[in-house]
């Protein structure tokens, strides 16, 4: 009997916190909100750590019930926690950046109206997705799962008065939806044929089930499902459009959910369905495909954008690309090391990038910026660190994740050559924009708020402007554009933080240590694992790779410094020679417009003028319209019957007598 | 106090009602206290109810019976018959609920002919509660029609704009409706005196006989009862009527009309129509009809309100979206599907009540439900857009509040039965999402534009009042739903099997093994027979 480590606490906790600052913060100091709010997710992160202290004296996975839940028929679902190797990790990244960037979201948003509605959303984002990453069966993740979607949608509109915002708030939120279709599809498919949805009965009766062979079978149907709602909640193709725009956020919540932890949910979930794609392996398949494709894509778009943070978040899709193409491998500990390294080194990026955007007063657009080194020496370095991890620079972290997804892509028996190469080709993209986001961002002479600087401005053509200034809403904390600043200490403390750890945090997968840590949980009880195939292929192979890619790496740095520190003029030249290509990429390939043109406009048009002018109107009402008008016609001649003249009654009461007198008459003789 | 508790309950409006009429009609405040203490003592003493009803909610047959059949008419055969079971015991909770909610939202609102609207409002409460009392069928029918001139009243006196055509639209509706409902009623009475030689309207013993007439008779019967009760549910394409009624009520007429009325269409199906003709709702072709005009409902329903520009036509749209899930769940015939129905029907009460409630206080500051007059409401009335969040939120289906609970609960009934008939409901989901969601977008969100809308007043104590009920029941629905599906167990248990003999309930193994095939899963039934409890 293991002791009870009251798991439920550690969602709790924030949501207390939520609570609080929810219903009480409008009236209390920011000092207090921002007191509440910080204790209790550190609260959770330190019972995080507990826990992960307890974890040598546990059997692993450890099941806890809080309360029963639904009961309807004879399915059950209940308040359950979950605690393996898998979701400790989980638990210990989420709260840990978590914590991180609710203390810099005190720096940041100081001087917003509305702080501790801020605060509040923040914390109830951290309940929702510690729920998510520690429920103990499917639908207690469903709920987590809908819960981070909304508070997702909450910090994306959280600056409602901006038109922008607030749509695309609420475009994250309806896509994911659809998204979320194919997760409660295969919610109901796992009820019908299992009968449960706890993960340790569940995955009981799947393990001695044997790989369904090419093609359909419940398994294969299953995952897929499954993959169509990871695809909204991770932003792959073909559900990704949501998180460019979910950029409107503060850019703490671009950090914190559409970076380092709620768009990580769906590899998540794969990873701990693992035991259903093992045994289905066309949807493996097709989850290795999709994230191929989808970081190949995004890392292209990303090369043409000129907003900081969009940028940023073309990258954020493609290395979630990353994720998903080591899970389609059954590389599931390698998606989950990645998972964990961007956490670490794209979180930073985007703080710094706030950091960036609050040092000159409000302004994504990198064409406004440059020199930024000499200002703001704090975050220059850091996102030094974050830039070259995310390039694949060793021994930085990300070099160790992104290495291990290329070589197991390659060498896994559910992998291929051409995952290998397109991962390659993908990492060299992404060495080269974030290369030249940095040479853009902090090299050269600074482009902001001075007149000089117009002509600069043509290093890149736009093919519209998008960043006029708003009075209302931005990320614009009133500075005036003057000298460029560092940020305050609360706000460079967790930079440095995770500049550490996205410089060290690959180390924990030296020798095979990560891999055998999670191996517990990835155990696919099939015969022929992908560790031992990997061993065949040799290590002279996986050497030569290894310098493949960091040649890619280096390569970028080189390309990006030549066309964007070199030699600034030539890009707009190179832009211009591609012509259509290039506003092709720059327009993201036209993919929303595309969108909106088969999708939601014969929908609403259709909705309006067929279903409701001609459905309901015309046809339904038209028909008991003239129903009811012709039974007012026939009343009306039948009306003249009540003249109200005596005489006339009298006439149709025999009228009426008679008649009745011939019917009997007539039914007598019958 | 318990035998007659059924009829304390379904007369202490009425007496309200009669005590209204000795009160002279300038003295509104007073008018306003005496009513509004009615309904809250209408509430109050249906609390009782709820641990009593507790205790025996496992026993089969109905509850709390009061008199007995052919007791009030004997010449006839009509009974004044009560007696309730799960399903109803919920049903008049939500009306005991919303009654008192509704009068209470009305204070501000109704300011002429204040006497009448308080009396007819209280006589259309008992006529309710009467519905889902009656155990007898005259006297449901009774209760039926006597609730339709109320609502008429209601709708063609303190209207909006084209009042009447929206009165007369809903009664000739609903009275079309229930002619049929009359004929099929009077076949089972002379159909009852045919096999046993009584003239009875009981419903207990018309259980006994209705199920087994000849099925080409009883095709018939099922659809005249059918348009008596999909009319008021309303199901596409008998819908037409709801929105002109909802736009032009008053505000406290819609949230009854929306909370209450439209489920005894769906109290009509589940009480009568499933366990009278059984063969028919079987009936492999009937049910696809069924299902296919609930689907439909669903994804119509979401379609066109997303595309409105009135608030209330928007809510009224959806409406008929969230009962084509409650008819989906009925249709599929098994244990969640009817009880995910039941509980859908009570959220949709409690959400949809609360929705009309949140127009209404807009309509109320600033007499316009155009959405295109508002935005950025959020800026100066706070506290009235986090409440309206929490109903959105509850109205879509989110996890931890009530409405999801009922629409999985459905989809999984649904789904057990048919894949796609779930498949294409759950698009209903996405599309809630989206109308509700730019509903609040087109309204709250944004800066100020229209100067009109800068000095509203945020939510007074009275208003919120109306609000705190509904969002304590939204949430505990949401979080601990096990006592509304323990409630629900009995009778929906009793009417599947009576419905599907032998249909796999409740009591099968929930862990049966890897995969087992559907054969062996129908194979192994432990069957709980737990047919209709006979008088």
């Amino acid at each position: 009997m293991t002791p009870s480590l009251h798991l439920w606490l550690i969602p709790i906790l924030p949501l207390v916190g939520a609570a609080i600052n929810g219903l009480m913060g409008r009236r209390c100091s920011r000092h207090a909100v921002s007191g509440v709010a910080v204790a209790f997710s550190g609260a959770a992160f330190a019972m995080a750590l507990w826990v992960a202290s307890q974890i040598s004296s546990l059997s692993l996975p450890h099941l806890e019930l809080l309360s029963p839940w639904i009961r309807a028929g004879n399915f059950q679902a209940d308040f359950a926690f979950f605690l393996d190797q898998l979701s400790l990790l989980m638990l210990l990244v989420v709260s840990g950046v978590g914590f991180l960037i609710h203390l810099y979201s005190i720096g940041y948003m100081w001087d917003d109206a509305g702080f501790s509605r801020f605060m509040s959303y923040l914390n109830l984002f951290m309940f929702f997705m510690l729920t998510l990453v520690l429920a103990g069966n499917y639908l207690l993740m469903f709920i987590g799962w809908e819960g981070v979607g909304l508070s997702s949608y909450l910090l994306i509109g959280f600056w409602f008065t901006k038109d922008s915002a607030a749509s695309a708030g609420k475009k994250a939120f309806i896509v994911n939806r659809i998204g979320d279709f194919g997760f409660l599809i295969a919610l109901f498919l796992l009820i019908k044929h299992f009968n449960t949805l706890n993960f340790a009965q569940l995955f009981e009766q799947i393990r001695p089930l044997q790989p369904e062979v090419a093609g359909a079978g419940l398994l294969t149907a299953i995952g897929l499902l499954l993959m169509v709602g990871a695809a909204g909640k991770s932003a792959q193709i073909p559900l990704y459009v949501w998180l460019p725009d979910a950029m409107e956020g503060p850019t703490p919540v671009s950090a914190l959910i559409h970076a380092a932890t709620m768009v990580t949910a769906g590899v998540y979930m794969v990873a701990r369905s693992h035991l259903i794609f093992d045994r289905a392996p066309s949807a493996l398949t097709v989850v290795a495909i999709i994230g191929t494709l989808t970081a190949l894509f995004a890392a292209t778009i990303g090369i043409a954008q000129t907003d900081i943070k969009k940028v940023l978040a073309y990258s954020t899709i493609s290395q979630l690309g990353y994720m998903f193409m080591a899970c389609g491998v059954a590389a599931y500990s390698a998606g989950v090391f990645h998972l964990m390294t961007h956490a670490f080194f794209k979180g930073l990026l985007f703080l710094a990038a706030g950091s960036v955007i609050h040092a000159v007063g409000g302004e994504q657009d990198m064409r406004r910026m440059g020199g930024l080194r000499k200002y703001i020496p704090w975050t220059f370095w850091t996102m030094t660190v974050a830039t070259f991890a995310i390039a694949g620079f060793p021994p930085l972290a990300g070099f160790f994740s992104k290495d291990e997804i290329l070589w197991k892509a390659y060498s896994s028996p559910h992998g291929s050559w051409v995952f290998w190469l397109i991962g390659v080709v993908t990492a060299f993209i992404t060495s080269f924009y974030m290369f030249r986001l940095w040479f853009l961002t902090f090299f050269g002479e600074y482009r902001g708020a001075q007149p000089s600087s117009k002509a600069k401005l043509a290093t890149e053509p736009a093919a519209h402007d998008s960043h006029a200034p708003d009075p209302h809403a931005h990320d614009n904390h009133g500075h005036g554009h003057g000298t460029p600043h560092e940020s305050p200490m609360i706000m460079v403390l967790p930079l440095a933080i995770l500049a550490v750890l996205s410089f060290v945090g690959g180390w924990v997968a030296i020798g095979g240590r990560f891999e055998r840590f999670l191996a517990p949980v990835f155990d696919s009880g099939l015969t022929a694992s992908v560790a031992e195939s990997a061993a065949e292929t040799g290590g002279s192979t996986e050497t030569l790779l290894m310098g493949i890619s960091i040649a890619a790496a280096v390569s970028g740095l080189f390309l990006a410094w030549f066309l964007y520190h070199r030699q600034p003029a030539l890009p707009a030249r190179i832009a211009a020679s591609l012509g259509g290509v290039y506003t092709a990429v720059y327009n993201k390939y036209y993919v929303d417009d595309l969108y909106n043109t088969v999708f939601v406009k014969p929908l609403l048009k259709g909705s309006t003028t067929v279903l409701w002018h001609g459905v309901d109107q015309a046809a339904i009402d038209g028909t008991v319209n003239v129903a009811a008008d012709s039974a007012r016609h026939v009343s009306d001649s039948v009306r003249h019957m009540q003249s109200g003249n005596l005489r006339s009654y009298a006439g149709w009461v025999a009228a009426g007598a008679a008649a009745v007198i011939a019917y009997i008459i007539w039914a007598g003789v019958r | 106090m318990q035998s007659h508790i059924l009829s304390i309950i379904l007369f202490t409006p009425l007496a309200g009602a009669l005590l209204l009429l000795f009160i002279p009609k300038q003295n509104k405040d007073l008018i306003r206290w005496v009513a509004n203490l009615a309904s809250l003592l209408g509430l109050l003493v249906s609390v009782p109810l709820v641990p009593w009803f507790w205790a025996q909610r496992y026993d089969p047959g109905f509850k709390f019976i009061e008199g007995g059949s052919n007791n009030w008419i004997p010449s006839i055969g009509a009974g004044f018959h009560l007696g309730i079971d799960g399903i109803s015991f919920l049903l008049i909770m939500l009306t005991t609920l919303l009654g008192w909610i509704s009068i209470l939202s009305s204070w501000t609102a109704i300011e002429t002919r204040v006497k009448e609207y308080y009396i007819w409002f209280l006589v259309l409460q008992t006529g309710m509660l009467g519905v889902f009392m009656a155990l007898d069928f005259f006297l449901f029918f009774v209760f039926w029609e006597a609730m339709l001139v109320p609502m008429y009243l209601l709708i063609g006196i303190w209207g909006g704009p084209r009042k009447l055509y929206a009165a007369i639209k809903f009664f000739l509706y609903t009275l079309f409706g229930s002619v049929f409902m009359l004929l099929g009623i009077l076949f089972l009475y002379f159909n009852h005196h045919t096999l046993t030689g009584i003239y009875t309207f009981d419903l207990l013993a018309l259980y006994q006989t209705a199920p087994k007439i000849e099925f080409h008779y009883a095709v018939w019967l099922f659809f005249a009862f059918f348009l008596g009760f999909a009319i008021k549910v309303p199901m596409f394409p008998f819908h037409t009527w709801l929105p002109d009624a909802h736009v032009e009520a008053p505000t406290a007429g819609s949230v009854i009309l929306a909370g209450v009325l439209l489920k005894m269409g769906t109290y009509g199906f589940v009480r009568f129509s499933l366990p009278f003709f059984p063969s028919v709702v079987m009936d492999s072709r009937v049910r696809s009809w069924m299902i296919g005009l609930s689907l439909v409902g669903i994804i119509y329903g979401a379609l066109v309100s997303l595309m409105q520009k009135d608030m209330k036509r928007l809510v009224a749209y959806s409406s008929v979206s969230h009962l084509g899930f409650c008819t989906l769940g009925i249709f599929a015939l098994n244990p969640a599907g009817i009880s995910g129905s039941v509980l859908q029907q009570i959220n949709h009460g409690i959400s949809t009540g609360a929705l009309f409630l949140i127009v209404g206080i807009l309509y109320e500051r600033r007499h316009s439900r155009e959405i295109s007059e508002y935005g950025g409401i959020s800026n100066v009335m706070p506290v009235y857009a986090t409440i309206t969040m929490i109903m959105f939120l509850s109205s879509m289906g989110l996890p931890l509040l009530n409405g999801f609970v009922g629409e999985f609960t459905i989809l999984q009934g649904a789904f057990m039965e048919n894949k796609m008939w779930a498949a294409w409901a759950v698009s209903g989901v996405i599309l809630a999402a989206a109308y509700l969601l730019w509903l609040y977008q087109r309204v709250f969100f944004g800066p100020v534009t229209n100067p009109k809308n800068e000095k509203l007043h945020d939510l007074t104590g009275r208003e919120m009042l109306t609000f705190a009920p509904l969002l304590i029941a939204a949430f505990w629905i949401g979080l601990y739903p096990k006592p509304f599906f323990q409630i629900l167990e009995q009778p929906v248990n009793a009417l599947v099997q009576t419905v599907r003999p032998g249909y796999p309930g409740a009591g099968a193994p929930v862990n049966a093994g890897v995969l087992p095939p559907p054969a062996a899963a129908e194979a192994a039934v432990v069957p709980t027979p737990a047919a209709k409890g006979t008088n």
